[in-house]
């Protein structure tokens, strides 16, 4: 989010990702690139390898050959998904890895709390004032309404869940947000609210990478749309110079397509 | 975590909070499915109430000071279970190894001669040890901590045996730890304490408030801290009255309700408390937040049979000898008793630790009434296993609300 780069500097390019579960390619060829500023949708079939090129983003998975480049500069490859986050790359899973007892502000420092005192854990005191504090603008920022910080997310909808998941991810200043099929298993107007807090987070100079099966949602809000089949990239779009048939297409292998 | 992803379940939790303004504030409580220590607080009272009504005796000074030193190890041991059913384990053995622990005491200071300064620390760690054990079964190998703690409770049934094999009874005679379960502090000094309580309760209470509104954070009406502290006051003030009608505050008391509030500090205002409820809540939430949880759920092992060892210290204390039934009989289910009454789920993340104290004095007062009612043995476990029942089908009743307001 620094102001320094370029708007739309590129953030992540990978190149000829490769990836083998024994004799079996899960990936052979992944390359795209995604930008600051601008969401980039991963689609694809199931078994596409969408989530195993999203893994290896993350740190989850190591590849078995390729490319990853970081803020323009090559990384190799994360070996745990800690080196990921450090580098500010952070990843909303689908079934968001909240506690459900713990409050909003619990959640959204789980593991890094801020604490004042002695440095033992066991015996330094949480900060808990700062953090709330802290966490308020974060939520502002992205336009989240949800009820008070101290509310325990068991209260909470799913989409003010997931809405949390992600100040959550954005609170630790990361550069770079991945998220896994955000709006599954929401209903209409979560799903709304879940929609426009991504393009909040490329507003806000973030570069996004969405996971989704709903064409229709892809085209509303991403920028670039990346496809993938079988392991391969196998088309990259500006999402203005392409139709949802195209993609489609691209999606099932069927050129052409029925409405051609 | 699975199950608030249904979509039936999102949309009923969108309902609820809506409907709930409309509800009274009880009502809405109860859906939720959070009741904190309220019901048992009323529990309490109301077991009061009828037992003072059939004998008289049983609220003067001299009962409620026995009251005390009878829930001294039932709370201590609840505390150590408490900790144990946060990260939604269970340990079985807690009862009986304090009674190793209490002959291990009895071993070390008696036959071997050591002062208390050694002894009862050596006993201690002990404890620890054999946490680190059971720990180390669970979450290391993956036993369930039911079958490694069932195992224990045999195991250190068979240690007790072992130890007390010439004697079956052995008396202690150190007069420092005999102290510990028979020694009152004088009454100015009981007041000083009640002092101490709610001076600080009053000050951290302040100043939270003045913080958060310096902070611009939303700040609780002054009524509640008002109430709160007044409520306190009344509270601490009642039972130093009390127990200083009859010899004192018990030692054993002062050390059930210390380790109680040094635990409700650890659990819920430091790092480790919030790691150990989140370990508790989502254990892969937890780990994916980079929470060291084999660590984690290991310590806290350790320190529930630690506690036990403190809880074994203590009854050997109270009878003055480390006997083969140390440990035994019913003392398994009043603990359990204790820590589920008071409010803490078995189904992990669920509680707080003051539910301990609450829940040994329920148990406690039930045990106590009974007895002066000369009620036989049949009639207490009877009773006994009815609440318990109760209060384990009040935390199942509660948890389904809580899944169909989907809130898991």
């Amino acid at each position: 989010m620094s102001e320094a780069t370029p708007e739309r500097a590129e953030i992540l390019r990978l190149e000829g990702l490769e990836k083998r579960f024994g004799a079996v390619y899960a990936l052979s060829s992944v390359s795209f690139a995604v930008h600051r500023g601008t969401v980039t949708a991963l689609v694809g079939d199931n078994g596409a390898g969408k989530s195993t090129t999203v893994k290896i983003v993350a740190g989850v998975e190591r590849p078995d050959g390729g490319a990853l480049h970081f803020e323009g500069a090559p990384v190799g490859f994360f070996s745990n998904p800690a080196e990921a986050a450090e580098r500010g790359i952070q990843t909303v899973y689908q079934d968001l890895a909240l506690c459900d007892n713990l409050s909003i502000v619990a959640n959204m420092y789980l593991g890094r709390e801020r604490r004042s005192g002695p440095r033992a854990s066991f015996l330094a005191q949480l900060n808990q004032l700062d953090m709330e504090q802290e966490a308020g603008p974060v939520l502002d920022r992205l336009g989240i309404r949800v009820p008070p910080l101290t509310t325990p997310v068991a209260s909470l909808s799913g989409g003010q869940r997931q809405a949390v998941a992600v100040a959550r991810a954005v609170l630790w200043g990361s550069k770079l947000v991945i998220m896994d099929e955000p709006t599954a298993a929401l209903g209409v107007a979560q799903t709304r609210m879940v929609l426009r807090l991504i393009q909040q987070l490329a507003h806000n100079g973030l570069g996004v990478i969405v996971i989704s099966h709903n064409l229709q949602q892809v085209f509303e809000v991403s920028d670039h749309i990346v496809v993938l089949r079988q392991g391969r990239t196998v088309g990259d779009y500006a999402k203005d110079e392409v139709t949802p048939d195209q993609v489609v297409s691209d999606i099932t292998g069927v050129s052409g397509g029925m409405f051609a | 975590m699975s199950e608030p992803d249904l979509p039936g379940n999102r949309s009923d939790g969108a309902e609820e909070s809506g409907a709930s303004e409309r509800r009274g504030v009880f009502r809405s409580l109860f859906s939720g499915g959070d009741l904190g220590l309220l019901p048992v607080a009323l529990a309490l009272i109301f077991i009061w109430i009828i037992f003072q009504s059939t004998n008289q005796v049983f609220l003067s000074p001299r009962n409620l000071s026995n009251l005390v030193l009878q829930i001294a190890v039932i709370g201590t041991l609840a505390l150590g279970e408490t900790l144990i059913l946060l990260i939604a384990e269970i340990d079985l053995a807690i009862a009986q190894f304090s009674g190793a622990a209490a002959a291990l005491l009895a071993v070390v200071s008696v036959d071997l001669g050591w002062p208390f300064w050694a002894s009862i620390p050596v006993v201690l760690l002990a404890g620890a040890l054999y946490g680190f054990a059971q720990g180390t079964m669970v979450t290391r190998v993956g036993v369930p901590s039911f079958i490694v703690t069932l195992a224990g409770s045999l195991v250190s049934l068979g240690i007790l045996l072992a130890l007390l094999a010439q004697q079956g009874t052995q008396l202690i005679y150190d007069p420092f730890i005999l102290g510990i379960a028979s020694s009152y502090v004088p009454g100015w000094a009981g007041w000083v304490l009640a002092a101490l309580v709610i001076g600080t309760f009053f000050i951290t209470s302040m100043r939270t408030q003045a913080l958060r509104r310096s902070k611009g954070l939303t700040v609780p009406p002054v009524a509640t801290v008002v109430v709160r502290v007044v409520a306190l006051t009344a509270l601490v003030i009642a039972i130093v009255l009390t127990l200083n009608a009859y010899r004192g505050v018990p030692v054993a008391g002062i050390l059930l309700v210390g380790f109680v509030a040094l635990f409700a500090y650890i659990t819920k205002s430091t790092p480790y408390g919030r790691h150990l409820y989140a370990v508790g809540g989502n254990g892969e939430a937890a780990r994916r937040a980079g929470i060291n949880v084999t660590g984690l759920r290991l310590s806290i092992f350790v320190l529930a049979s630690t506690f036990a060892a403190a809880g074994g210290i203590i009854g050997a204390s109270r009878l003055g000898a480390a006997s083969t039934t140390s440990g035994g009989a019913n003392l398994l289910l009043e603990v359990v008793g204790s820590a589920v009454i008071g409010g803490t789920s078995l189904f992990g993340g669920r509680g707080d630790v003051y539910g301990a104290l609450i829940g040994a004095l329920v148990i406690g007062s039930v045990e106590n009434g009974m007895d002066l009612l000369g009620a036989p043995s049949s009639t207490r476990f009877l009773v006994e296993g009815a609440i318990l029942l109760a209060a384990v089908t009040l935390d199942t009743v509660l948890r389904r609300q809580r899944l169909r307001a989907g809130r898991a």
